[in-house]
């Protein structure tokens, strides 16, 4: 009797202590975004003269509204959705299909071409000598240096060909024996059974897509066309005086912006980061099983 | 059908590596390779005779030193996160600690930014609470660069790297821990006997993994978080080539330095995966 009081007493003391560094743990996640999406939506005014911790003064929705004047914010938007949408889109068709013909047997060169493709995981040219070889191409400031880089990821054709190896090969046989060709057998068999998977690599693709800047600092920093959304946020970061001087200048020119709720950089800032951090928060409760899986398949392989 | 992804492959990855060839040219911006001189081992050499090398080295070193000595910390947060019982709360955990992992680095900057610049949210709660008048900022401290470094990429990563021992812990046969508790086992003992050697493997593989790494530290974050106080700390190796690279336009001898990165790192990939074939009978790679 003894025994079972002693344990179920330091088992409450282990389950305060546990509970209390998962509540910690959780708050500090969640807090930074909080607090910057309570700053976005409060009176730029009032935020800077009270400041904000943990709830919205002067609620507004018109920050999001007015940042939109702001010299490129909207075309950054736009870029960076159509980096998103066709590098996406283009990565999950390349390697659905190399992942597809990776599963047959019959291709000729198979393991050759196989390595070549894995190699690429391992060895990389570096920055440097990436950066000189894709100038000699011609894709500095150029929009499909966004796109083409990304398109076949030896990471998502592993997964890929392990998920399409553990599909049932009966159905693609008796397709064979109908006189279906590959092409046949991968639209009208192979890529509907595999949309768990390819929900997977959009996520990632679509993601890595979204969050991606480095290649917009080294690539087409000197074509503002190109600028996308996140490093529209880093310029804002870093350029807080530049920002400050041209909110004053359409404060000038600008109608609405003479009225109260004037911008601050920091109001700038932090509805230029939520713009930013919104479509991956929003779809995240949607792909949140898709990763897991996702990572799962890959672990096995691994 | 293959060929044009070959081709892509081929351009995209191979060009790049054969662009090693740098190297060994005094490369001048502007004229094709035939034009530069041919220069050998110059650029190497410079490598041991540069004095920024050792710093920049060091700093590479003691951030990938810290990561490895905390690398079991995703495993102990599976375990941590299996006890506990109310199912809501530890799906609610595993969520919201995931979400840090799909955010850029810009982001996270600027969340840091906000947070604790002399301005940020940090220093109005130590002035509510009556604190010191002088603002802190523990972005722009020399002395703690390393630690603040290591607590924001773990924020940033130590969710998502705990998915992987959450679905190992998941896998493992419930008979056993119910025999164990027959023979009269608490929870700590059934975690330390049952679920941590069975989680373990995963570990060892991951680490041999990241031991080949242990000079690829990135650069994004160490980008960010560069400002002219912490420069001398936060500057690693990769970031070192950036600035050489891009930023002072000194081509061949940032590539050599990003040359003998990179053959330091595939050789220790090898090591590690002969050391996982002799050990556990199967290569990691």
């Amino acid at each position: 009797m003894g025994m079972v009081t002693k344990s179920s007493t330091s088992r409450k003391i282990f389950n305060v202590f546990n509970y209390g560094f998962f509540l910690m743990f959780t708050f500090i996640c969640v807090y930074p975004l909080w607090y910057v999406l309570s700053y976005a939506i409060s009176n730029p005014q009032l935020a800077a003269q009270e400041g904000v911790t943990f709830l919205p003064i002067g609620f507004t929705l018109s920050n999001f509204q007015q940042v939109f004047t702001l010299d490129g914010l909207f075309n950054s938007l736009l870029i960076s959705i159509l980096r998103t949408v066709i590098g996406t889109s283009g990565t999950v068709l390349c390697c659905m299909w190399l992942g597809y013909v990776f599963t047959k047997d019959r291709m000729p060169g198979r393991t050759i071409l196989y390595r070549f493709l894995i190699i690429t995981m391992y060895i990389s040219g570096g920055m440097i000598p990436t950066f000189l070889v894709y100038r000699a191409y011609g894709l500095l400031d150029n929009f499909w240096v966004y796109i083409l880089p990304y398109l076949v990821s030896p990471y998502y054709v592993i997964l890929i060909k392990t998920f399409i190896e553990q599909l049932p090969a009966s159905m693609e046989e008796s397709a064979m024996l109908d006189g279906a060709g590959s092409l046949t057998i991968y639209f009208r068999i192979i890529l509907p059974l595999s949309m768990p998977i390819v929900a997977t690599i959009a996520v990632f693709a679509g993601v890595g897509q979204w969050n991606q800047w480095f290649d917009n600092h080294i690539y087409t920093f000197n074509t503002k066309s190109l600028t996308t959304m996140q490093y529209m946020l880093y310029n804002y970061l870093s350029e807080a005086q530049r920002l400050a001087d041209e909110l004053a200048a359409a404060r000038g020119m600008d109608a609405i912006a003479r009225m109260q709720q004037s911008l601050t950089p920091r109001t700038v800032r932090m509805t230029v980061t939520m713009i930013t951090v919104l479509p991956v928060l929003a779809i995240y409760p949607f792909f949140q099983r898709y990763i897991v899986k996702g990572i799962m398949v890959g672990a096995i392989k691994g | 059908m293959t060929l044009p992804f070959m081709v892509l492959i081929l351009l995209m990855n191979y060009v790049p590596i054969g662009g090693w060839i740098l190297s060994v040219f005094d490369y001048r911006a502007g004229l094709s390779l035939f034009q530069c001189e041919f220069v050998g081992l110059k650029y190497f050499k410079m490598i041991f005779t540069d004095r920024n090398i050792p710093k920049v080295l060091t700093n590479t070193l003691v951030f990938s030193a810290i990561y490895f000595a905390i690398t079991w910390l995703p495993m102990a947060f599976a375990i941590l996160l299996n006890e506990v019982q109310h199912t809501r709360f530890r799906k609610l955990v595993q969520t919201v600690s995931t979400v840090p992992h799909f955010i850029s680095w810009i982001i996270v900057y600027s969340l840091a930014f906000a947070l604790f610049s002399t301005d940020g949210v940090l220093n109005l709660f130590i002035y509510k609470l009556g604190g010191s008048e002088r603002a802190t900022n523990i972005l722009a401290n020399p002395d703690i660069v390393y630690t603040v470094q290591t607590a924001i990429a773990q924020w940033k990563s130590l969710g998502w790297s705990s998915i992987i021992y959450i679905a190992a812990i998941s896998s493992i046969d419930q008979e056993q821990y119910e025999s164990a508790v027959i023979d009269g086992a608490g929870r700590f003992r059934c975690a330390w006997h049952i679920t941590l050697p069975s989680i373990l493997p995963t570990y060892v593989v991951l680490l041999l993994i990241n031991i080949s790494g242990i000079l690829n530290t990135g650069y994004e974050q160490y980008f960010l978080f560069k400002n002219s106080v912490t420069a001398p700390k936060i500057e690693v190796l990769d970031l070192y080539v950036y600035r050489m690279g891009l930023q002072l336009a000194d081509y061949s001898y940032a590539t050599a330095v990003g040359v003998t990165k990179s053959v330091i790192s595939i050789t220790m990939l090898f090591l590690a995966n002969y050391i996982a074939r002799k050990i556990r009978g199967s290569a990691i790679i």
